[in-house]
């Protein structure tokens, strides 16, 4: 079988988009108030009416997945804004003065990573009420680490490069040092971690949601939907269908995305290094 | 022996900032503690009895003091909802939760190690492509839905498994597993996607090397390359892999737990957090940590024992 080169790059790209037309058009339309209920329709199988079929009760499924993508996105793009932020603060502080700061700051971030994401997060769950700013921070202090290793790796290999020398003698600031010259370089594996955690995030925020101690309502939520759709298993498939197949699809796309920059990027090296 | 040395060091350090963490988790609640559990309504009396049940009337850095003597002595205090130690719970609940982790385990050791190695042989054939498919989808399911999923097939529509509850090991050994099969297949699926995918690599990696040249010029058959030469060296890194995907797995298992309504660390921990049971929460969280410190340790020392040659970097 002959493969497009890199068919997880347009795949990845497909699917994101596609995602995220789905969510930019829940905000101008959608096929029901997702919240109205018809007591007649509970849990009507999919239909003309009801593409998805209507929920336990009566409330239209595809209006509430596409509410719910907005959920999904939210917490995706903000938490890895979190972490790519916190993990730029450390992770160049660790990288650009070395020696016992970075010390100190690794061996912190070795042990937040010790602690699972979800672990994380209940805790802060349980400190505070759950909501979708406590799932967002929550899911956000996660993925600190991971970009502050990146992050530090980084400055690790390029704080001693010819062109950065050369700008120091040149008169350029530390500031100046970090975000022209050796920042830029980080491009391309921060991007394809943010990728990778915007996925993560998205399947944290459903399990959370799913415990109860995520997105609470009025905000609708994939994970919370499966939750209440697993009471109704048997009489209504559907319902339990519908979210997961939005999740993983969503999901699907990050990770392919992510996997295929990855991919983009090992192939440019190799060209560059030629 | 260095390398020992400083990978102890760095247990330790982690530990004691877990410890400090689960106090700190415990301590930052805004406002007072017992407020926060009795709510508004309770009376003064009350609200001065449990601070002092709960020591939150001592000073901070005394607080700290006696958290960490009580740790030491592997006393994480009282639960507030069940009148019991937190140790005596958590132990009470772990045979359900370790269950699901040593048979997630299994299933991910059996299926993966073979699909690794099927999708390294065929590579850029029909079958790696299907594979790497397969694995792709694996990552991208929450495993609670397709615990959801399980439920539905193999408990309600075939019947072949329990669609929740749980059957305590010395009641009956098989209806045990017949209850545990399909939440540890649930939480599996994402690990057998990682092995897969990193087993493929690594044994790509190997075939290229100059011993599997030797072996192929000896005359040797391909399945004694594969299984005896291959598979021992590309099984190395596998071995991190599953270690370091243990918090994974324990995280897994406390969602998947309320999915199959298991009695475990998940429901436990759930319900602490439902009736804000603080110190049971605190001591939770401190022995999941610790366990999940724990095992990486073991592995990174596993790992240096497997392939000395490994430089720490």
């Amino acid at each position: 079988m002959n493969l497009p080169k890199n068919s997880n790059l347009w795949i990845g790209i497909f699917l994101v988009s596609a995602m995220f037309l789905f969510m930019l058009v829940s905000f101008f339309y959608l096929p029901y108030d997702m919240n109205e209920m018809k007591m007649d329709d509970r849990l009507a199988g999919p239909s003309r009416e009801h593409l998805l079929g209507t929920d336990n009760f009566g409330r239209d499924i595809l209006s509430r997945v596409m509410e719910g993508s907005q959920t999904a996105f939210t917490v995706g793009f903000f938490s890895v804004a979190i972490g790519i932020t916190g993990g730029l603060i450390i992770g160049a502080t660790a990288g650009y003065i070395g020696k016992w700061v970075d010390e100190i700051l690794m061996r912190l971030m070795d042990a937040l990573l010790a602690f699972p994401g979800i672990i994380i997060a209940l805790v802060l769950v349980s400190i505070f009420k759950p909501n979708l700013t406590q799932t967002i921070i929550a899911i956000g202090i996660f993925f600190i680490p991971g970009f502050a290793r990146i992050i530090r790796s980084g400055f690790l290999a390029y704080k001693k490069a010819d062109f950065v020398i050369a700008a120091r003698h040149l008169g350029a600031g530390h500031l100046r040092i970090i975000v022209y010259h050796i920042l830029p370089n980080m491009m391309s594996p921060v991007i394809v971690a943010a990728s990778l955690n915007f996925s993560a995030a998205i399947l944290i925020e459903a399990a959370l949601s799913y415990l109860g101690l995520g997105v609470q309502p009025p905000d609708p939520s994939w994970g919370r939907m499966l939750n209440e759709s697993q009471s109704y298993i048997h009489k209504a498939p559907w319902y339990a269908l519908a979210p997961g197949i939005f999740i993983t699809l969503t999901v699907l796309g990050f990770n392919l995305l992510g996997d295929g920059i990855r991919d983009l990027m090992a192939r440019k090296d190799y060209i560059d290094a030629i | 022996m260095n390398f020992v040395v400083r990978r102890m060091f760095t247990f330790f350090l982690t530990l004691i900032f877990v410890v400090f963490l689960s106090f700190c988790a415990f301590r930052i609640i805004p406002g007072n503690p017992a407020l926060a559990i009795l709510g508004t309504e309770a009376t003064p009396a009350q609200l001065e009895a449990l601070n002092k049940k709960l020591g939150a009337d001592k000073p901070l850095i005394e607080q700290f003091g006696s958290w960490m003597i009580n740790v030491l002595h592997f006393d994480f205090g009282e639960s507030l909802r069940f009148s019991e130690p937190v140790l005596s719970l958590i132990i009470s609940r772990s045979s359900v939760t370790f269950s699901l982790a040593i048979i997630a385990l299994i299933i991910t050791v059996v299926t993966a190690i073979p699909l690794g190695m099927l999708a390294a042989k065929s590579k850029g054939k029909t079958m790696d492509f299907l594979i790497s498919i397969i694995t792709q989808i694996g990552l991208s399911v929450p495993s609670f839905w397709s615990g959801i999923l399980l439920i539905l097939i193999f408990g309600f529509t075939l019947n072949w498994f329990s669609a929740g509850g749980y059957v305590p090991w010395s009641k009956s050994p098989f209806l045990a597993l017949r209850s545990l099969f399909l939440p540890s297949l649930a939480i599996a699926i994402p690990q057998i996607a990682i092995v897969v995918r990193y087993l493929r690599t690594t044994i790509i990696e190997q075939l290229n090397e100059d011993y599997v040249r030797t072996a192929y010029s000896k005359g040797l058959k391909e399945s004694t390359i594969y299984f005896k030469h291959v598979l021992k060296n590309a099984l190395i890194p596998v071995v991190t892999v599953v270690g370091m995907n243990f918090g994974e797995i324990l995280a897994g298992s406390l969602v998947i737990e309320q999915v199959f309504t298991l009695p475990g660390f998940g429901s436990l921990l759930v319900s602490a957090i439902g009736s804000r049971d603080y110190p049971l929460i605190q001591g939770m969280v401190l022995i999941i940590a610790f366990l999940v410190v724990l095992v990486n340790l073991i592995v990174d020392l596993t790992y240096r024992w497997l392939d000395p040659k490994m430089e720490l970097k």
